[in-house]
């Protein structure tokens, strides 16, 4: 397909599957290459293995990003996502495991002294543990919060707010209360995209999860 | 209050006891709401804890609930004082998912109003890092040439901050013409004039040298490891911008140069940002010698909304209309990480869309969080108004650190 979007243009993604998987294949379930993004989905064990080559080996110097995704549908529901980038050979690439709540992802804070950070915060929001990093507090929630806010069942209301009380002088936490119902329209096209059954439909073939209607 | 008791540096042998103190949350050169857990040995600093988050708005849950344009105008508020920079990064990864073709006039709209943005972001942190070690005037002058650049958003969308400008596929709308003629006289006459008078009350200054030269070096290698983007790391001589190395709309047909520091210390970190301002405004030159005419949006109805007069007249253009504010585009489903140079660096978004109107996760890269993580070991052995100086020199912002 040709480019035609102006996103960033880094180096070619030609022949970089075949030079890393080669050399990860141990740890390696699969190599894609989708909408100019190279991405390698890795056994959880062997995470920091693999980006300790991915460093070392292939000149992937700095660790940008991890991102952490929940698809509750899946047996491991969790993605973690790694954002590597190489500046000697300016490129990009991904690297995702999947987790469970109960099973811990090895650290990399190993490797890149701001994983530990990146790591907190992946935990905060989604409960994903990271076994060996030191400091696995919560960052970005408040302190005392109960619960992980990024997971796709957690309302976004949350189920506590705060206000300033008068009469005790401090802070108080109180269940939420919604004046008015959320409201939550869904406007997609029956025709194109809606997740409930139209009459008739439920004589058709089930398509596959995850798979929008076209 | 921590206790440990031990051998001290500066009291030649006699036992005294750390202590801890509170350095924010709401303090004046925090840059927003940070809270700093510092362990002092009388003034030198110990060891750094920055508690973050007190921003939080949990803006990537609320985008999950959005359309992808409803999407947008979070964005703004992310990193408030360089609003349309962060906009960037989200409306090419649509394109990107999208693969849409962006007409070339949009292109370098956004440039100069990207490169803009950077000049207007600077001047808010080039004022608020001299003001944080002690100096007030320079930061009053910086501030006109900013409030010129927040009239120059309001002329072209309408909001001095908040713009909502970049659209996927496009700008929001054209700009007047005499809106450019404008930008192009404030770049001759104002911006030097101004810019240059405030630079020289600082640039040489005895005080601010003392107070940022040799301050927080970091080693190149530590730079990269700690994942640095933007001045920081180019402070630490290492030539790296997004906008030259990974090119992005029509930066590729731009000339221009990248400073780079060789100390990095806050001093270098401060002078690669006026040396950027300078760079800025060339590329804004050239966008407005080159810009053609043309579409500002692209002309696919499925993805930008119609001419409002063309809406009274045509059928179709109606109900593209009608289907975009309500249902909004659908986006193939897949995933991109898409990353511009920020005027405080690497700026990332990472899209997962699943084919639906409303985007599946949406995460935030924001380049504050590497910086201030390393801001324990930066700030060892330095003193405690050092500690200012070195948060300047970061350029944190916590609309964005939070989010």
């Amino acid at each position: 397909m040709a480019v035609l979007h102006s996103a960033p243009k880094f180096a070619s993604n030609e022949g970089v599957i075949d030079a890393i998987s080669e050399t990860i294949s141990v740890w390696l379930i699969e190599a894609s290459e989708a909408h100019g993004e190279v991405i390698f989905r890795v056994a959880r064990d062997g995470v920091d293995q693999v980006l300790r080559i991915l460093r070392d080996d292939h000149q992937y110097q700095q660790l940008m990003e991890i991102a952490g995704v929940d698809y509750p549908a899946r047996p491991e529901r969790f993605e973690v996502v790694y954002m590597l980038q190489s500046l000697t050979k300016n490129h990009r690439v991904m690297v995702k495991c999947s987790a469970s709540e109960d099973t811990p992802v090895p650290t990399v804070t190993t490797l890149w002294p701001n994983a530990g950070w990146l790591e907190r915060e992946v935990f905060d929001l989604f409960g994903v543990t990271f076994a060996g990093n030191p400091d696995l507090r919560r960052i970005l929630t408040d302190y005392g919060f109960e619960g992980h806010p990024f997971r796709k069942d957690f309302p976004m209301t949350g189920y506590t707010e705060l206000r300033y009380s008068e009469e005790e002088k401090r802070v108080v936490y109180e269940p939420v209360e919604l004046a008015q119902e959320m409201r939550s329209f869904d406007f997609l096209s029956p025709w194109e995209g809606a997740r409930y059954v139209l009459p008739g439909d439920e004589k058709a073939p089930p398509r596959p999860e995850g798979e929008a209607r076209k | 209050m921590s206790m440990t008791r031990e051998e001290s540096l500066t009291t030649s042998g006699e036992v005294i006891s750390n202590y801890t103190i509170n350095f924010g949350p709401q303090h004046p050169a925090a840059h927003g709401v940070l809270r700093m857990v510092m362990e002092l040995d009388g003034e030198v600093i110990e060891r750094i804890d920055p508690h973050v988050g007190l921003l939080h708005r949990g803006t990537e849950k609320l985008i999950e609930h959005k359309t992808y344009l409803q999407a947008l105008p979070y964005f703004d508020r992310l990193d408030y004082c360089s609003p349309l920079a962060m906009e960037h990064s989200y409306v090419l990864a649509i394109e990107k998912l999208l693969n849409l073709e962006v007409p070339i006039r949009a292109q370098y709209l956004r440039v100069l109003f990207a490169e803009l943005t950077r000049i207007c972001n600077h001047m808010l942190n080039i004022g608020a890092h001299v003001m944080d070690v002690g100096a007030m005037t320079p930061n009053l002058w910086v501030f006109e040439l900013r409030e010129d650049c927040l009239n120059f958003f309001e002329r072209a969308s309408g909001a001095r901050m908040h713009s909502a400008w970049f659209r996927p596929g496009g700008v929001h709308q054209d700009v007047p013409e005499k809106l450019l003629v404008d930008i192009g006289d404030w770049l001759e006459t104002r911006l030097p004039r101004l810019f240059g008078d405030a630079m020289s009350l600082v640039m040489d200054n005895r005080i601010f040298k003392q107070r940022n030269v040799d301050i927080a070096v970091v080693s190149r290698d530590d730079a990269v490891a700690w994942g640095f983007s933007g001045p920081m790391l180019r402070a630490a001589g290492v030539p790296w911008d997004l906008r030259k190395s990974q090119p992005y709309d029509v930066y590729d047909r731009m000339e221009f140069d990248i400073p780079v520091g060789t100390n990095s210390d806050c001093y270098d970190r401060f002078m690669v940002r006026v040396k950027e301002v300078y760079e800025s405004a060339k590329i804004i030159k050239q966008c407005l010698r080159d810009m053609p005419g043309g579409p500002i949006a692209s002309t696919d109805g499925k993805v930008s909304p119609p001419k409002r007069a063309e809406m009274k007249q045509s059928m179709e253009s109606l109900i593209h209309h009608f289907k975009l504010y309500t249902e909004g585009f659908h986006v193939p489903a897949g995933e991109v990480y898409v990353a511009t140079e920020s005027p405080k660096g690497e700026f990332g978004v990472y899209l997962v869309s699943d084919g639906t109107n409303k985007p599946y996760r949406c995460k935030i890269r924001p380049t504050a969080f590497s910086h201030l993580q390393a801001m324990d070991f930066m700030s060892r052995g330095h003193m405690l108004p050092d500690a200012t100086a070195i948060l300047g020199a970061i350029d944190v912002v916590f609309g964005e650190c939070d989010r």
